[in-house]
């Protein structure tokens, strides 16, 4: 799988003749192509016969606010030749726009919605970019990380009488203060005991 | 309120106040309608189902909101449902009753941190009935239509059709005096 995956990907970047960032580590091959190049790469991993990418699995949105970018990502599958890649493009946080790939698997007409609904990218080509999760006059874009919900959608409250409101974005990239670290040094004869528990800690 | 029934050597007959009868009628053959958003609605159909058979209590599915008497809220509901959920309520004819099965439709459940879920039914419909459980088990789904019924039994149901008697459980959207939810 891996020297294949590493063929995939150079037959990618000839045909681009673009230099792709490629690994492999990550189990399916996973590639990041320039944004301007997005569409014709996804053409190019169709259409190419060695490659022959027939099926979008998925294509989603990951926001970034620290690097300032919105990633595209896809995964594709190949059923003639069993092979799998991950292509991924970067676009501006503060004004995502990207070609729309619905032209080449029709699939990506509602992919392309839903990363809309929840990141706000505008896929420009798209025969139909509405909202897909959330009603129309939704306000805001929920999976961006400095999302803020309203108050109310039409009357109804979004949070329950007497809840808290729930935090969203900014709020998560508060680092966890770290208190178990003390505690392991204070019990170094517990033996996997303390492991234990630094562990845990690791893990939250 | 109940009414009694007398049986005398050549038949019987009922005795009571006319709300008592009407109100005899009207929950044994309380109709629910055919209606479902999530893996709750799995439990819906069971319970119309021959183990539970709430057939025996009169009450059938209906497929149409306008012949329906109940609308069970049986699943997650999302704000895009929301508005469509509050139409096929506002199209059910009076009296109508609404419950909230299900952790989901209480109180958004396990979806509550969504940002696309409804954070409880009652937030839009007035709701008589709450059943906890996720999903309920079909028994407890009967136990909750038998509520419906047990509430209707002790309903001042004339006085409720000529508007003369104020609800326990205000809607949160009144129809008139408030902008629509569709």
């Amino acid at each position: 799988m891996t020297t294949a995956s590493k063929e995939i990907c150079k037959k990618l970047a000839d045909k681009l003749g673009v230099v792709l960032d490629f690994r492999e580590e990550a189990g399916d091959p996973w590639a990041l192509i320039p944004a301007e190049r997005w569409k014709q790469a996804c053409l190019t991993a169709r259409d190419e016969p060695e490659l022959s990418f027939n099926f979008l699995r998925s294509l989603c949105g990951v926001d970034r606010p620290d690097d300032g970018v919105i990633e595209v990502v896809a995964h594709l599958f190949s059923y003639q030749h069993r092979h799998a890649l991950v292509i991924h493009t970067n676009t501006d946080r503060s004004a995502s726009r990207l070609e729309s790939v619905s032209s080449v698997w029709p699939a990506a007409i509602w992919h392309e919605r839903e990363t809309f609904d929840l990141f706000g990218v505008d896929f420009t080509g798209n025969p139909d970019l509405r909202r897909i999760l959330l009603p129309e006059d939704w306000v805001g874009h929920p999976l961006l990380k400095d999302y803020e919900e309203p108050d109310s959608y039409r009357g109804i409250p979004t949070t329950r009488p007497g809840y808290e409101k729930k935090k969203f974005g900014p709020q998560l990239k508060k680092p966890a203060p770290k208190k178990p670290a003390p505690k392991v040094e204070k019990k170094p004869e517990g033996g996997e005991a303390p492991k234990g528990t630094a562990g845990s800690a690791e893990q939250k | 309120m109940t009414p009694t029934i007398e049986r005398g050597p050549e038949g019987g007959f009922a005795v009571g106040p006319i709300d008592g009868l009407l109100n005899l009628a009207r929950k044994h053959s309380l109709w629910y309608l055919l209606f479902g958003t999530a893996c709750c609605a799995i439990e819906l159909m069971q319970t119309g189902g021959p183990r539970t058979d709430t057939d025996r209590f009169g009450m059938v599915f209906r497929s149409t909101p306008r012949q329906a008497d109940v609308l069970v809220l049986a699943g997650t509901i999302s704000y895009k449902m929301a508005s469509r959920i509050r139409l096929l309520y506002d199209q059910m004819a009076e009296p109508k009753y609404v419950i909230a099965m299900g952790s989901c439709a209480n109180t958004g459940g396990l979806f509550q941190e969504s940002y696309a879920v409804v954070k409880g039914g009652d937030l839009f419909l007035p709701v008589d009935v709450y059943i906890p459980g996720c999903p309920p088990r079909p028994e407890s789904l009967c136990e909750g239509l038998m509520l419906i019924q047990q509430k209707i039994e002790r309903e001042p149901w004339l006085k409720k059709a000529w508007g003369k008697y104020k609800s326990d459980k205000p809607d949160p959207m009144p129809t008139e005096g408030c902008e629509p939810l569709r």
